[in-house]
């Protein structure tokens, strides 16, 4: 590819003309209907002793985690402890490494997702993931990006247009792209291409956004643009975030939790809570020497 | 303005843009290789330099023994002349209706193992546990080594009698395209629709391999990426694998293609030999057609002129096969899944 733009433009600065600042106001007013898709509006996520393993090695092991309905949860903790790999057993993606195993309950609304009968597709649907390296397809367009997903989950939609203005004015992408839709998904910044990927995930109205690490490979200002993004997903989705910035665990989190491995034991949630309780006075001292980086 | 700030700044470098251009001295650096790579450079330029110089050894040594065919019959009268008739005085050769039969046995094949070749992929790549995808690859590996002698000789013997009744379906089914329909009377074996059978069997491997090489290298990211979406397994290959693989999947049919307009052995044992004419209509399912290698093959050994004449024949199939297959290199490289790969 020769023609990757990589001018991430602030877009603070793209002024808006009144009509398009009403036109924003109007997209964002109006409902979409997805047919086929999900149930509308964020579900409650929780994990009942949900233990995980690779082949024979178990590296999870006992989790209970509540992950209420509207709010973000973080999960904090040293690298290998197993924070994606609890996050990839959220919405069944754990299953597609060879030799993957489970036990425990992971329930959304309280029905178990790995419950006989249910699909991974349909569990897949429900709750998006937007992965650390930004993976946009990169043959398709920006529009068909977004679109993309109802497409693979074969979905339908009364108003295309209006989803995809919907979708990327969510995701702070739609100021810098609404004039190049039709231009490929890999012609963007890396900032961009996170925040096309956000997009495509929030397409399908997700019950739950799942994002593992999404700022780290991202420059400062993009860095500002997603968190602001989940700033403004609250309410709308239930979003669990992984991240190993701890500021951004503060700044974006309702409720915090904190995963630790010792040496060749499986990992494991040592404290959870409201963020500002993890981040001021924790029971366990080895949460408050983590969040105050004094190892990890 | 920026002098109270320059003040404070404990940093004292100069500016980097300096006020008044100044004439700068150009110097060029080149990289040191050491001996060894050095070494094997030259050893690497060598034998790629001589696989270059046999090509051109056999295109000069084609080009001179099919000189007397070529200036006795002219260059173009050999290319547009279907006829190929050594007993009349003087001789009527040339090669388009052997290359008519080429062209259509070889597109039967590529039509028939292409889909093959990529489901077949698809199985090795996104169906099989990591046991599974193994001895897949060995099977089809092994099916790549099988001499294609064989090959012909088992469609010859054993596979023509059970494709007729295909043939007569198609016929009878699709009769109304023109390639389909046969004569009420004609034979249905010894076809070019068998022989193409037989040539796609032989091409199978080499485009799987192909085909399966460039699936594999699918950015996962991308995968999970569709999968995470909703997708099931054949929703995520459509969206990611078939467009990324799609430079693999035309290089490697082409390469297929190649290989199979030369395929030689088998389709000599098939075919009656008997080239195209034009203005006769072409019948892909009844007994009829040549092809160049085959027609070589059973016609090697005769009078110098005759031989001369073969071998212009071959040297037509050796600049077509040869474009065919810088094409496909060229196709593949250029796509998006193709850098890595080699054909
Ligand atoms: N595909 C795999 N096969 C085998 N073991 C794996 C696999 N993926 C991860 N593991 C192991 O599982 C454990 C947990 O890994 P995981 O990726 O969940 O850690 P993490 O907390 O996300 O780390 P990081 O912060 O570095 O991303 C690690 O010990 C790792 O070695
Ligand atoms: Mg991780």
């Amino acid at each position: 590819m020769t023609d990757i733009q990589t001018n991430d433009v602030d877009e603070d600065d793209i002024i808006d003309t009144p009509e398009q600042a009403a036109s924003v106001s109007n997209a964002m007013s109006s409902k979409v209907e997805i047919i086929g898709g999900p149930p509308v509006g964020a579900s409650t996520l929780e994990a009942r002793d949900a233990c995980a393993w690779f082949g024979e090695r178990l590296v999870l092991e006992g989790v209970n985690l509540t992950m209420p309905k509207g709010k973000v949860t973080a999960l904090i903790g040293p690298s290998g402890c197993g924070k994606s790999t609890f996050l990839r057993l959220l919405n069944r993606m754990h299953e597609l490494i060879p030799g993957a195993a489970l036990d425990g309950e992971i329930r959304l609304d309280g029905e178990d997702i790995y419950a006989t009968g249910t699909r991974a597709q349909q569990i897949r649907m429900r709750i998006g993931m937007v992965f650390q390296k930004p993976n946009p397809f990169p043959a398709m367009s920006i529009q068909e990006n977004v679109l993309a997903g109802l497409k693979l989950a074969r979905l339908k939609c009364d108003d295309k247009d209006l989803l995809v203005e919907q979708s990327l004015i969510r995701a702070g992408l739609w100021k810098e792209v609404r004039d190049r839709l039709d231009s490929p998904g890999g012609a963007l910044s890396g900032g961009q291409q996170q925040r096309l990927c956000i997009a495509r995930s929030l397409a399908v109205h997700p019950n739950v956004l799942l994002m593992d690490e999404p700022c780290s490979a991202l420059d400062p200002t993009s860095t500002r643009r997603v968190e602001e993004t989940i700033d403004e997903l609250r309410d709308v989705v239930t979003v669990v975030i992984v991240t190993h910035n701890m500021q951004q665990a503060q700044r974006v989190s309702d409720f915090c939790a904190f995963f630790l491995a010792e040496e060749n034991q499986p990992g494991f949630v040592v404290e959870h809570g409201a963020t500002d309780y993890i981040f001021s006075t924790p029971k366990d001292s080895r949460t408050l020497d983590y969040v105050q980086g004094r190892f990890g | 303005m920026a002098g109270t700030a320059l003040d404070e700044n404990p940093v004292t470098e100069p500016p980097s843009q300096p006020p008044v251009r100044v004439e700068r001295t150009r110097r060029v650096i080149t990289e040191d290789p050491s001996t060894a790579d050095k070494n094997f450079n030259r050893i690497t330029m060598a034998s790629g330099i001589s696989v270059l110089l046999l090509l051109v050894l056999v295109g000069v040594f084609l080009m001179i023994q099919s000189g007397e065919a070529l200036s006795e019959t002219g260059i173009l009268r050999f290319l547009t002349r279907t006829e190929w008739r050594t007993d009349v005085q003087p001789a009527r050769i040339g090669v388009l209706g052997l290359l008519t039969g080429t062209v259509l046995v070889a597109l039967v094949a590529v039509v028939i193992a292409v889909p093959f070749s990529v489901f077949c992929a698809l199985a090795i790549t996104e169906y099989s546990t990591a046991k599974r995808r193994k001895w897949l690859v060995g099977v089809v590996d092994l099916l790549a080594a099988v001499p294609s002698l064989l090959f012909g000789l088992w469609g010859f013997l054993y596979l023509s009698d059970k494709i007729v009744p295909i043939s007569r379906w198609l016929s009878q089914n699709l009769g109304f395209i023109p390639l389909f329909k046969t004569e009420s009377d004609a034979s249905l074996t010894g076809s070019i629709f068998i022989a193409g059978i037989v040539v796609a069997l032989m091409v199978l491997p080499i485009i799987t391999s192909v085909v399966r090489e460039v699936f594999s290298q699918t950015p996962p990211g991308e995968k999970e990426a569709a999968l995470a979406l909703g997708g099931t397994r054949w929703g995520m290959i459509r969206a990611v694998v078939f467009p990324f693989g799609k430079g693999g999947i035309i290089g490697g049919s082409m390469l297929g293609l190649g290989r199979a307009l030369g395929e030689t052995i088998a389709v000599a044992l098939l075919l009656p030999q008997v080239p195209q004419k034009i203005g006769e209509s072409i019948h892909i399912l009844q007994n009829g057609g040549a092809t160049v290698s085959g027609f070589i093959a059973n016609r090697a050994g005769a009078d110098s002129f005759t031989t001369s004449g073969l071998l212009a024949a071959g040297l037509v199939l050796f600049v077509i096969t040869l474009g065919t297959n810088m094409i496909a290199s060229v196709v593949v490289s250029k796509s998006r899944s193709g850098a890595g790969v080699d054909i």
